[in-house]
């Protein structure tokens, strides 16, 4: 299980609001994805779910808990770019996780250990399909292969949550429609909740259950930091037509009121 | 006719092309040393190459009258051991603090600024300080080379790791990383390449440290020869004997660039890629 739950979440940067007043549960299992224009903030909510960054009001819970506040393995992460190891083979990029896990001095595998960690890597590299790449480093690889070992490489950890920070961004759309193949089964079988960011609608409502927007929606010319962004749509993608979340409007009506 | 900056060698020119400069020199040499014989029999300045080679070996291949001892090789292995000790020990601490710097937010709040006002200390000025605290022996050239090489490594490696994308320390971190583990498994080794650069670097001022230390104080060393015959003016001793410090140097870069090739290639392939 692994409930989201945002509770009235502000965040700023000195004199600068980015979120305001970010309501929202996210179901376990959910497939979220997030849009809106750049700077409004998507980044900075993924990195609320991280533990990255501390909201200035409010509380960000994990199955009704706070979390610790730092990054740890329950949450995956794949960014836009640099989230492999270049020093690292595709193997050695998968392993990583495995033999921080079981040796916390040497964080290395040898032997028996190390043979069944390879067993479960290479299975991993098998599904996103980097078979045959097992033992090249990062800087042979093209972007959507990387994308595909971050992957692999995050969900060596089975994580609750996976956050997807424009994962596919840099990739041309024949490898980006692969890359969706990709993550939707793996999203359904291992009953991960996924949160993605992207600037691309089809893949927004192709991939997700939910869809968020995020955005300003008062401004002020003269001083464009004084308002955050806040969630401007919330769809229910599961049913026929993109529904509006009910408890999306009622922490609206609330926060209005 | 292609441009200039499209000329490119063959690998045999390539070769002689190299070469070329080098003979260029020694032409150059053995004419002047030769006139100069010719003008008075007696002038040290430019000895001929033949004397040159007697001496070395002589230098080389006979023990001394005295301490029984082949004096290139007793010299070469002084100088190298103290080389060796002092880039070595500077390196560890420099991997050391340039981790702790750059990774922990405290230590880099505490020690940063120290170690950049250090690394402008000028190391023969405490060269003095050296001698009055570790006395006339190995321990001061080892700690004079370390004085002198260490708090740039520390400056530089510490800054490359702060030059390593966050993601990739947020990334460790979501697989389960410890600082520790973050340290050993992702930065160190991503700073070892940066680390062979600097020692390329570091070759020429710890030899300049090495053979100021041996001038002033030692009875064994390439340095310490060197200003002990510079008073018979023995130029057929100076000579040789920087050429072969030079050698000495340019292999160790070499080894390096090997080093480097073969345990980081990684590092290599995304340079040539560039
Ligand atoms: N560490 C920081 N210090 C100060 N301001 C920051 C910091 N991080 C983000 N911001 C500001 O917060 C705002 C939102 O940034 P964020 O990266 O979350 O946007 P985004 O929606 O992800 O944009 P993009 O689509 O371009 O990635 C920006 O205006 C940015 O300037
Ligand atoms: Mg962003």
């Amino acid at each position: 299980m692994s409930t989201l739950s945002f509770r009235n979440i502000w965040v700023e940067y000195g004199d600068q609001i980015v979120l305001e007043r970010i309501n929202l549960e996210i179901a376990s299992g959910t497939f979220l994805s997030i849009v809106g224009p750049s700077g409004a903030g998507k980044s900075t909510f993924l990195r609320l779910i991280l533990g990255q960054e501390k909201p200035s009001q409010g509380t960000v819970l994990l199955d009704g808990k706070p979390f610790p506040a730092e990054p740890g393995p329950d949450r995956g992460i794949v960014f836009q770019r640099y989230s492999v190891f270049p020093h690292l083979t595709v193997l050695g990029n998968v392993l990583l996780g495995y033999e921080f896990a079981e040796r916390r001095l040497t964080a290395r595998l040898l032997g028996e250990p190390r043979r069944k960690a390879v067993e479960q890597s290479l299975a991993l590299i098998e599904a996103v399909g980097l078979g045959p790449h097992r033992d090249k480093y990062p800087s042979a690889l093209s972007g959507g292969m990387q994308q595909r070992l971050a992957i692999a490489q995050a969900l060596a950890k089975r994580p609750r949550v996976l956050l997807l920070d424009e994962p596919f961004g840099a990739l041309d759309p024949g490898t980006r429609a692969q890359m969706h193949a990709l993550i939707k089964p793996l999203w359904r079988d291992l009953k991960m909740t996924i949160v993605m960011v992207t600037h691309d609608i089809k893949e927004a409502f192709g991939l997700a259950t939910r869809l968020i927007a995020l955005d300003r929606v008062r401004r002020d010319p003269q001083a464009p930091e004084r308002f955050g962004a806040r969630i401007t749509y919330d769809l229910d993608l599961t049913r026929d037509g993109a529904v509006p979340v009910l408890g999306f409007i009622r922490a609206e009506a609330e926060a209005r009121s | 006719m292609p441009r200039a900056m499209n000329v490119v060698p063959s690998r045999g020119s390539r070769i002689i092309l190299a070469l070329l400069p080098f003979l260029l020199i020694a032409l150059v040499y053995v004419i002047g040393s030769a006139e100069r014989r010719a003008a008075n029999p007696d002038d040290k300045l430019l000895p001929p190459v033949s004397e040159m080679v007697a001496t070395t070996k002589r230098l080389a291949a006979e023990p001394d009258r005295r301490s029984g001892e082949y004096v290139l090789w007793a010299d070469t292995a002084a100088s190298l051991q103290r080389l060796a000790l002092g880039l070595g020990i500077s390196a560890l601490v420099g991997l050391v603090l340039g981790l702790a710097i750059g990774l922990l937010p405290v230590a880099g709040a505490s020690f940063g600024t120290l170690v950049a006002v250090l690394s402008m200390i000028p190391p023969m000025a405490v060269l003095p300080i050296l001698f009055i605290v570790f006395g006339l022996g190995e321990l001061s050239k080892v700690v004079l080379i370390i004085i002198g090489v260490t708090p740039m490594l520390v400056r530089d490696l510490s800054l490359e790791v702060g030059s390593m994308p966050r993601e990739q320390l947020i990334k460790a971190q979501t697989l389960g990383g410890s600082t520790w583990q973050v340290a050993i498994r992702v930065a160190l080794p991503q700073i070892m390449p940066r680390l062979i650069k600097c020692m390329r670097l570091m070759i020429g001022p710890a030899f300049l440290f090495l053979i100021s230390a041996e001038a002033i104080a030692a009875d064994v060393g390439l340095g310490y020869r060197i200003f002990l015959v510079r008073r018979y003016l023995s130029m057929d001793v100076i000579l040789p004997y920087v050429a072969w410090i030079t050698l000495l140097a340019y292999l160790f870069d070499l080894a390096l660039v090997f080093i480097g090739r073969r345990a980081f290639p990684w590092a290599y392939e995304q340079e040539a890629r560039r």
